[in-house]
Order: structure tokens, then C-alpha cells, then sequence
């Protein structure tokens, strides 16, 4: 799926690096806690989140991840959208809420990739 | 042989927001020198968990990457307060971190087997009231 599909299937506003829209990721995760993405993630290229800290566009960056998607219509700071911005992360925000953010990516053919042994 | 390159950054204590900014730059540095994805990603997550930690447990400190011929070596040296019992720290989801620092995502008790787990060799040397510096070892030969 192109990142511009996950804009469109989640109603979302674009933050940052549009110029990223059509790179294709293959699955997601989704999580509030960036202990449990750093230690269980393993190639996921798409974190959905509720927490709004700098250290969610750190932890995506350190795993290799190109797409963070803020839920619940939560808006980051302007210092996380340069940080995403330096680090080629395009930045999303949907108003929906996390379940039926996944539920609606999932849906959409974009899977959690767990059969992977992680 | 080739000279040796290091990089050494300040880990301030202070500041949640600018943890990381050293695990960034050292990755950045990673990809200039052409490494593996693979090699970039286990040094970036473990140098990354254990300067969270220097941050959240130990009120800041130092990092310091040499590259060498065939390792990258990550020291992060801080003078907070120390391990009690490593044994213990080391098992996943154990963690000693306040409901505020998992209100901000962390504090899970996984960064310190998650540093093991991505790395060649990992050291810890800690003492109580004096601190703790712990030295990984990924290597980047084939
Ligand atoms: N540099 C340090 N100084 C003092 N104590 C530390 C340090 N690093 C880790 N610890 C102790 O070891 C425990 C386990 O660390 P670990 O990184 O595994 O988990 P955590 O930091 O609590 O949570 P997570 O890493 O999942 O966010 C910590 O809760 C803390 O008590
Ligand atoms: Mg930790």
C-alpha cells in the first residue's frame, strides 16, 4: 500500500514530507508505548500513535520506520514535525481513534506483518 | 589500518525532549560510512534504549562510539545512581520507572534486554551512588 492509501482510507492531514507519499509500505503497528515498538517491532514501516512526544518520531527513525500516524486528532509540535522533516518521516493525523484507525488500515489490505517471528 | 573514529556527546538529563539527538547523529554518521542497514539498526536501537535510560535513570551522562576496523564500540558512562541488582534488571519487564515516565512511553523494562538482544557484546559496570557505564560491542564484519 502507497502512504498516499493510508492519507486516504484515514481521512488524514498531511504534516510533513509529502514529497514521500507514494513510497509503499508493507505493514503497520500500533502503540502508545515506544518500549514495546523498540523491543517487539521488527519491519513495520507504519506506526499508528496517541502519545505526542518527540521520542515518537525518534523511535520511528531509529527502527527504519517512514510513516508515523498521530490518531484521535492529536497534533504534534512544530520541533516533532521538523524532526520528522529531517528525518524523511511523513507525519499524518486522522481524527479517528486508534482501533479503528488499525481496524480501518487492516481492513484495507495493510496487515501487523506478526507471523513474522519478531 | 586505518584510523579509529569517534564521536562523543553530552546526554543532558534535563531535557526529554533532546533524548536521542546523540543515537541520531551517531546513525546519520553510520549511513555517511556506508554500513549495513543491518548493522546501522542494531547499533541505532541499542545506543538509543541505553541513552533513553541515561536520561530517565540517571539524570544524564556521556556517550561515546568509536568505529574500528571491525567493531562499533558505544560506552554510555553516567554518574546517577547506579543498579542495584543487574541480574534483575536485565529480565524483560522488569523496571523500576514512575507512572509519569510511561506516561511518555517508556518504561517497559525492555530497553536493557532489548540492548543485549542487538548487540555482539554488551558490559555493565555499575556501582551504587557512583553510576553505571555499560559498553556494547556490534560488530560490522562479515
Ligand atoms: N543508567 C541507569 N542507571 C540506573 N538505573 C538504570 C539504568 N539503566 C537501567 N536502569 C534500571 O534498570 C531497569 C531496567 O531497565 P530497562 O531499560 O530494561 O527498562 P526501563 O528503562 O525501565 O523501561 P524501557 O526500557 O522498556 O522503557 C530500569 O527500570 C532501572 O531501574
Ligand atoms: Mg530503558
Amino acid at each position: 500500500m502507497k502512504i498516499r492509501e493510508i492519507k486516504d482510507l484515514l481521512e488524514a492531514e498531511v504534516l510533513c514530507c509529502e514529497e514521500y507519499l507514494d513510497h509503499e509500505v508493507y505493514s503497520a503497528c500500533c502503540s502508545d508505548m515506544m518500549s514495546d515498538v523498540l523491543a517487539y517491532v521488527k519491519d513495520q514501516g507504519v506506526l499508528l500513535t496517541g502519545l505526542i512526544n518527540s521520542q515518537v518520531v525518534r523511535t520511528a527513525s531509529m527502527m527504519d520506520m517512514v510513516c508515523v500516524v498521530f490518531v484521535r486528532g492529536k497534533s504534534p509540535g512544530l520541533d516533532m514535525i521538523e524532526l520528522a522533516e529531517d528525518c524523511g518521516i511523513v507525519v499524518l493525523k486522522t481524527n479517528h481513534r486508534a482501533y479503528e484507525a488499525a481496524g480501518i488500515l487492516y481492513c484495507g489490505g495493510l496487515t501487523g506483518n506478526t507471523c513474522k517471528e519478531a | 589500518m586505518a584510523d579509529n573514529i569517534t564521536f562523543h556527546f553530552d546526554v543532558h538529563g534535563d531535557n526529554f525532549s533532546s533524548a536521542g539527538e546523540a543515537s541520531q547523529l551517531v546513525k546519520k554518521k553510520l549511513r555517511q560510512l556506508g554500513f549495513t542497514p543491518d548493522v546501522i539498526r542494531r547499533v541505532s536501537i541499542a545506543m538509543y534504549e541505553g541513552e533513553i535510560n541515561m536520561v530517565i535513570h540517571a539524570d544524564g551522562g556521556a556517550a561515546d562510539v568509536t568505529v574500528t576496523d571491525e567493531d562499533i564500540i558505544i560506552v554510555l558512562a553516567d554518574r546517577g545512581p547506579g543498579i542495584p541488582d543487574v541480574e534483575l534488571a536485565m529480565q524483560e519487564g522488569y523496571s523500576t520507572a514512575r507512572e509519569h515516565i510511561r506516561s511518555l512511553g517508556f518504561g517497559a523494562g525492555m530497553g536493557l534486554p532489548n540492548m543485549k538482544k542487538y548487540t555482539d557484546t554488551m558490559t555493565i559496570d555499575t556501582e551504587i551512588g557512583v553510576g553505571t557505564t555499560i559498553t556494547m560491542t556490534v560488530k560490522h564484519k562479515a
